[in-house]
């Protein structure tokens, strides 16, 4: 079934997207990240322009949180005062974003940012999550107990000035460290049409030493309205948001998401863990070859 | 086909009207192409008739060549090229016209039927488009940039160049099929017919147009997008929360 994208100006395979919607939304049921990591590049790969892709794919990432959103706040799981500081940052940094895109644009290097970012943020974070979850497999293996993290905030942010309470977090620390937090997330956003769960979440873990059961709902929390934001600016400064395939990619993603979640209560988190942190990095890998190699096309337009 | 019909018909009594060079009677299977959900690219029918003086066809082969062509608009043309083992844009060059869309059909290939001085005028030919480079000033790599924006143009489908596919019947009615991918920008286009004999243009005709536009849905996006842009910003995220919303309370039901 073709279907004609309006704004990205293109016909599309619908029933492509709409599976492609479905394995994000799988691996995002599971794991509760938004998705948005892996659905842009798939969506460059597809022949969809760079631009539209992050557009759209962060339209996609706000349905997929949603229902996330929901079910945590009904557990409790969500800090909000931490999630409205982070919400604060974060619409600071989509519209730097937003300025960050359009000088990158103009000097026609957008693309080669958004996949250096990619390389070195998902290699980075891939890298991290896999050596820990190989550790904590291994331990439990040999029947040890997993050594447990120490909960405790880094030195950095124990040094900035200004202390608030956050009581759901049991935290006692400055606001400025989420601030900026969210500001790097909304940039991030922005540019890479992704939510920065995977990278919210082990911020909020190893930088702020929040407290585990609080992370991903306030992660989530956070992503559902950074994404939000971020939809309105592209949709006002790069005009990319294609609402076409932002629909198709949902149908898939919040089913795919459903199952992911049951699936997820099937498995061990460790293994859980080892898994996603091997699907970041073959992204990354994959990143990093189409950098080093010869490009199919040498050659970009661009209308004036 | 009734078109086609209806021409030949005719013919006879055009005939005898006609002046000592011939006369072209073009055009097109659709005047409009509408772009809607389903549009996958479309098939273009040029065709028409030659309508030769006192209705006699000339002693010889005579050819013919259709070209149909979007608008022009400027562009930058971005080249990669390996800066310590990443591909990044490093040169670039502005064109000030490129046509959204070019293709050219003729009954044999250009290079047989037409002499190169006629086919720069007419702009017969890829290599032939007057695309108006600027900035560039060493002849070698305005080529370069030339070359790299038309092979790219052709990749996508939206320059093409094909000989042989024009069919003449009796020298007189001639057709040729013309693929339009679905990445065509909208926009008016003219379709161009030229009868060329003897490495010469007899006459040219480019009064037929076609418009290709967004229709219905697609069309209504397309403008809320540019011109509402704050409204359709927020519909896309109502959108969103809607969809992922209900999907979790119908999910939470089963």
């Amino acid at each position: 079934m073709d279907i004609y994208l309006p704004i990205a100006n293109l016909s599309v395979n619908a029933l492509v997207i709409i599976l492609l919607g479905g394995g994000v939304g799988v691996l995002s049921g599971m794991f509760g990240v938004g998705g948005g990591f892996l659905t842009t590049p798939l969506l460059i790969f597809y022949g969809i322009p760079p631009a539209v892709a992050a557009a759209s794919a962060s339209t996609q990432v706000t349905g997929a949180s949603v229902s996330g959103v929901f079910a945590h706040m009904r557990r409790g799981g969500v800090d909000f005062q931490m999630g409205a500081v982070l919400v604060f940052g974060g619409i600071f940094g989509t519209a730097a974003g937003a300025a960050i895109f359009e000088i990158l644009e103009a000097l026609g290097q957008i693309d080669t940012v958004i996949n250096i970012l990619y390389v070195v943020m998902l290699g980075g974070i891939g890298g991290l999550m896999a050596k820990e979850s190989l550790t904590s497999v291994r331990a439990s293996r040999a029947g040890k107990p997993v050594p447990a993290a120490k909960r405790r905030h880094h030195p950095l942010v124990a040094n900035l000035p200004i202390r608030w309470r956050f009581y759901r977090s049991g935290l006692y620390i400055s606001p400025l460290a989420p601030l900026i937090l969210g500001f790097i997330t909304g940039i991030m956003t922005m540019l890479l049409g992704v939510g920065g769960g995977f990278i919210m979440v082990p911020a909020m873990l190893y930088l702020l030493g929040m407290g585990a059961q609080v992370v991903v709902g306030t992660s989530l929390f956070q992503i559902l309205f950074v994404t939000m934001a971020s939809t309105m600016m592209h949709s006002l400064t790069t005009k990319a948001v294609d609402i076409v395939l932002a629909v198709f990619l949902l149908i898939g993603s919040v089913i795919g998401a459903q199952i992911g979640a049951r699936l997820a209560q099937r498995m061990s988190p460790d293994y859980l863990r080892l898994f996603l942190a091997v699907i970041v990095l073959l992204v990354a890998i994959r990143m990093a070859l189409g950098l080093g190699w010869r490009p199919d096309e040498i050659y970009t337009l661009q209308a004036l | 086909m009734m078109r086609l019909l209806a021409l030949l018909l005719f013919l006879p009594s055009m005939a005898a009207s006609a002046q000592s060079v011939p006369k072209l009677v073009p055009d097109v299977s659709q005047r409009e192409i509408n772009i809607q959900s389903g549009f996958t690219g479309a098939e273009m029918l040029l065709f028409g008739a030659i309508i030769y003086p006192r209705g006699v066809a000339p002693e010889g082969q005579v050819d013919v060549a259709v070209v149909l062509r979007g608008p022009t608009r400027a562009v930058t043309l971005r080249e990669k090229q390996n800066i310590a083992g990443i591909w990044i844009n490093v040169d670039s060059t502005d064109f000030r016209s490129v046509p959204a869309y070019y293709a050219i059909a003729s009954s044999r290939p250009l290079r047989e039927i037409i002499d190169s001085k006629t086919a720069a005028i007419y702009e017969l030919g890829l290599e032939r488009l007057q695309l108006s480079p600027s900035g560039e000033v060493d002849a070698a790599e305005q080529k370069r940039f030339v070359d790299g924006l038309v092979d790219l143009n052709r990749r996508n489908g939206l320059f093409r160049q094909e000989a042989g596919t024009v069919e003449i019947t009796d020298q007189v009615l001639y057709r040729a099929r013309l693929n339009i991918p679905s990445s065509v920008p909208v926009g008016t286009y003219t379709a161009e017919t030229l009868l060329i004999r003897n490495g010469r243009v007899i006459v040219a005709d480019d009064n037929v147009q076609v418009r290709i536009r967004k229709t219905g849905f697609e069309q209504l996006v397309t403008i809320m997008a540019q011109d509402f842009a704050f409204f359709y910003g927020a519909m896309a995220v109502l959108v969103s929360l809607l969809l992922g919303w209900f999907a979790g309370y119908v999910f939470q039901r089963l």
